[in-house]
């Protein structure tokens, strides 16, 4: 007969062998993908990958396309997410209307991404066919809306819970000394929550830069770089786009992990710079 | 003294004066901030809007029965999307399952067992991963993990069981492009994700709670099961759902490795597709019907997603006792 | 009232947006001149990439093309969002009417069966269309299937679960495979039709021609079918197959070439010529030209005429290019028949934008 005692005991061994078990799972899988991005990704790293086009070996229109697309829907994305995200921190109180749109943000932010795409493509053509100019439908302009559409939940949600972050007393230090409170949200709030925000921009830009269902049906591909900022109103190449056309055949497959490490180290570098101005903001 | 006073005086009316020339600023600013507000709302309504008006036509024409049928003929123009509803829960639900015990056997480790030196490496290193795009899991899972299963699980297997046996039927299917490989790069995906939330939560509870815990006489297990969990599950319930609405809308890292067809599967390892992998595939070449069918398919993943968000803002509100 | 007010916003916002977007990208458009897009099959993709890299360094114009898969290229062309599209499955003369759409051949390729059989190299297996759609139905489950056995005495194969590929898009590959497949059973004709995009009794879904060729290299046991090129740059297992004569070969350029040496172009309406099947001891059973559509009347006279310019150097330049792949060029009496079409029925406002040199 068991004493109780030594159920417990056998209890806790299990759930401890079994939680040693899990992060031994984890730490090999996620190892294995570690492992295999860098090994095969730098493998194929060289310098012609930053100097030429993707038919000759490199990955200069992917690169130079997704830094312009992911530049410009940020853009776009910190100037709707920063004001709303302001809105809903410092005007919405608990109005109604203010819980409807923080909800909605969830809800776009967990919006399938691939379905913001085939909404903008739908909007694109739509706008464009009426106009009769159907062939700008693919361009990088379309890549930018989508990818910004997607940042946009992003930057609301940070920017609203950093500006919350920001001590009353800061505002009321404001109003006292006469300000009006657009005023006391720009120049004092906006300042002293600029590492959040700056933050926020980083995090929304990692995750859009990796992003490829929404550029399948906007941005289409260019074997050729973009040389000029019109060349955003033709088809654009993206990193993630030439990964998902080039790793199926075996010898452009090494170049597609090197796009994949590429991408992976951008928003590896991004992640640490924002958790540094975190850390520094917070001292 | 009155100069003080006179220049206060003066510095209140340019204050004073400013606050009225600000006002229009100030509306401006308010209004600004208000319509990117209301954007937002626009901005979904567009989205779903976009979504419901191309679908239309698929729903009026085959109505119900494009929710439990799995026909996809582009001859006849029939379509049904039985096939990739059915693949999107089952991977999210399945990785949901593998990713979920996982996550939480980390986050404890992490808390509880593992040596300090070693916690905060990990946990940093988790918390990078989670931000690796899809599309890198996806590569993963087509060029390591499938071949993995298929070789050394899967063909091993079904050559040496007897084919209408039970054990022989579960692993039949399709190597490399199957129901099970889909669902655990899903899982491996969503897990540095919950697993850096779920350890977040963990090191939120107060050690004043923990230490009583275990002043009690608590094992690990006890204070995890007993205290730490209750402690935060509203927390846990909303990273789950969170991880979940990721697993469903997942394209890239499924489309590699699911198999592609619109079939249900048979068996764990049969092939299969998800609304996101078909989007991706087919919504290149559709036009008309199928186009409207596709486009059907994507409201119905929205409402899915939406209607798992609603679920948890639910939970969580009403746990908020 | 606030509901009111964002109906009022939508409203004129839409239209400032819409016509700042067209402005927009007009604008930034407005500095390509000489610059062709097309969308479309990725049977002839290796060669278009090849021929457009060669351009641009030749005259400095780009010409971008994205492989989709046919179904991709025919939507894009119809939907005007590309200057031209590529499709292996001809268009009826009646859908090219009906749509304003005119089709050219540009190359000649073949579609090739590829399997991965441990200890089966190139060349060793023997197939007939009739199996191969009774592989492809899902009636053929193992290798070592008496039905597979009879036709290959002295190949060794395994007793290994077949894992039929095929492709995931809609795809002239595709339509070339299944209608070829129609056309010597009549169990697939009734069962499943020759298709871009059939409704598939087995087997798994690969992206484009590149994506069968990933997935059949990597599943043991498996088979596919891919343009010819793929096969041969992914060293691909290849299987012969029986053609109408009776005789089993080995797909090459050359017996693309014989399949398409009875073709009958001047007098097949719209140029959609099908090679499938082709009498002649060297003929490949499943070849096929692939196309190029545009439209009859050109909006935009300059893009027109560069359009034709890239192929008419194509035609002239690109066939050592072209049989460096594995594509048969065309002979050059279809060309020159091409190149009458052009200037008769290729307009923009009334008049030819090619002119015959």
């Amino acid at each position: 007969m068991m004493s109780r005692a030594a159920n417990r005991r056998i209890a806790n061994t299990i759930f401890t062998v079994s939680c040693y078990f899990a992060a031994m799972i984890a730490v090999v899988a996620l190892a294995s993908l570690f492992v295999s991005l860098f090994w095969n990704g730098f493998s194929g790293l060289s310098l012609s990958t930053f100097t030429k086009d993707s038919q000759q070996g490199g990955l200069l229109n992917g690169i130079l396309g997704s830094l312009a697309m992911c530049a410009l829907g940020m853009v776009f994305a910190l100037i709707i997410g920063i004001l709303a995200g302001t809105w809903l921190a410092e005007y919405s109180g608990t109005s109604k209307l203010g819980q409807y749109v923080r909800f909605m943000n969830d809800v776009l932010l967990s919006a399938p991404s691939i379905l913001i795409g085939l909404a903008v493509y739908t909007y694109f053509y739509m706008v464009l066919k009426a106009a009769g100019y159907p062939q700008y439908t693919y361009s990088g302009i379309a890549g930018a809306t989508a990818l910004g559409l997607l940042a946009v939940p992003i930057v609301v949600r940070t920017t609203e819970d950093m500006l919350n972050l920001q001590p009353s007393a800061l505002r009321e230090a404001g109003v006292a000394l006469g300000a009006s409170r657009g005023l006391v949200i720009r120049q004092i709030i906006w300042r002293s929550a600029r590492t959040g925000l700056l933050t926020g921009g980083l995090l929304a830009f990692a995750r859009i830069s990796g992003e490829t269902a929404p550029l399948l049906f906007t941005a289409l591909g260019n074997d050729a770089h973009i040389t000029k900022l019109s060349d955003l109103g033709d088809k654009v190449s993206a990193l993630p786009l030439l990964i998902n056309s080039l790793y199926q055949l075996p010898d452009s497959v090494s170049l597609a992990w090197t796009a994949a490490l590429l991408i992976s180290l951008a928003v590896l570098v991004v992640n640490i710079i924002g958790r540094v101005l975190a850390a520094r903001g917070a001292r | 003294m009155t100069a003080v006073v006179a220049e206060t005086a003066s510095d209140m009316q340019v204050q004073a004066s400013r606050i009225v020339r600000g006002s229009w600023g100030e509306s401006l600013f308010r209004a600004a901030c208000l319509s990117a507000a209301t954007f937002l709302l626009v901005l979904l309504a567009g989205v779903m809007g976009a979504l419901l008006v191309g679908g239309w036509p698929a729903f009026h024409q085959f109505g119900f029965g494009f929710f439990v049928s799995s026909t996809w003929d582009t001859n006849n123009d029939v379509y049904g999307a039985a096939g990739p509803i059915f693949g999107t829960l089952a991977t999210a639900a399945i990785s949901l399952f593998i990713a979920l015990p996982l996550a939480i056997g980390v986050a404890v480790f992490l808390v509880e067992f593992c040596p300090k030196v070693l916690a905060q490496p990990i946990s940093t290193v988790i918390d990078l991963l989670a931000g690796i795009p899809s599309i890198v899991y996806g590569m993963w899972g087509f060029f390591v993990f499938a071949p993995l299963v298929a070789n050394y699980i899967q063909t091993p297997l079904t050559s040496a069981l007897n084919p209408d046996g039970f054990w022989g039927k579960f692993f039949a299917g399709v190597p490399n492009g199957n129901l099970f490989v889909a669902s655990v790069v899903l899982a491996i995906m969503i897990l540095p994700y919950m697993t850096s939330v779920f350890r977040e939560l963990m090191l939120s509870v107060p050690s004043a709670v923990r230490e009583a815990a275990y002043g009690l006489g608590c094992t690990p297990f006890e204070v995890v099961r007993s205290v730490m969990i209750p402690f935060v599950q509203r927390g846990m319930i909303g990273g789950t759902m969170l991880g979940l609405g990721r697993a469903l809308g997942e394209t890239m890292a499924v489309t590699f490795v699911i198999g592609n067809t619109h079939n249900f599967p048979k068996g764990l390892f049969d092939a299969t597709s998800t609304i996101a992998s078909t989007i991706a595939n087919e919504f290149a070449e559709a036009s008309g019907l199928k186009l409207a069918s596709l486009i059907a398919m994507g409201l119905i993943l929205f409402l899915i997603t939406f209607a798992v968000l609603a679920l948890a803002r639910m939970l969580l509100n009403s746990n908020k006792s | 009232m606030l509901g009111v007010c964002s109906q009022l916003m939508e409203d004129f916002m839409f239209k400032r947006f819409a016509c700042a977007l067209s402005a927009t990208i007009m604008a930034a458009s407005a500095a390509h001149a000489g610059d062709v897009s097309g969308t479309g099959a990725t049977f002839p993709e290796p060669i278009y990439k090849d021929w457009a890299a060669t351009y641009k360094a030749k005259s400095g114009s780009s010409v971008n093309y994205v492989g989709i898969g046919s179904g991709g290229g025919i939507k894009a062309i119809k939907a005007k969002t590309v200057d031209f599209g590529a499709s292996d499955k001809p268009l009826t003369a009646a859908d090219l009417n009906a749509s304003d759409l005119y089709m050219f051949p540009t190359v000649i390729g073949g579609v090739a069966p590829i399997v991965n059989i441990p200890g089966v190299a190139s060349g060793q297996l023997h197939l007939t269309g009739p199996l191969l759609a009774d592989i492809y139905m899902g009636a053929v489950k193992t290798w070592n299937d008496p039905r597979i056995v009879a036709l290959n005495k002295g190949v060794k194969l395994p007793n290994l679960p077949i894992t039929v590929v095929h492709r995931s898009d809609g795809s002239g590959t595709t339509f070339l495979f299944t209608t070829y497949l129609a056309l010597v059973s009549d169990v697939w004709k009734s069962k499943v039709g020759g298709n871009d995009s059939p409704p598939w009794p087995a087997g798994v879904g690969g992206k484009g021609n590149p994506g069968v060729s990933a997935l059949v290299k990597q599943t043991t046991g498996s088979i596919g079918y891919v343009e010819y090129f793929f096969a041969k740059q992914n060293h691909e297992t290849v299987a012969q197959m029986q053609n109408a004569s009776h005789h089993f070969l080995m797909p090459t350029a050359a017996s693309f070439a014989a399949a398409a040496s009875g073709a009958k172009w001047t007098t097949t309406p719209g140029n959609a010529v099908l090679l499938l099947n082709q009498p002649g001891v060297n003929a490949w059973p499943i070849s096929g030209a692939t196309f190029i559509l545009v439209y009859k009347n050109q909006p935009d006279a300059a893009k027109g005429a560069d359009i034709l310019k890239f192929f008419d150097w194509a035609y002239k330049n690109g066939d050592a290019a072209a049989a460096a792949k594995d594509y048969v060029p065309l002979p050059a009496g279809v060309k020159a028949m091409v190149r009458r079409q052009w200037a008769t029925q290729i307009k923009s406002g009334g008049k030819p934008v090619y002119v015959s040199k």
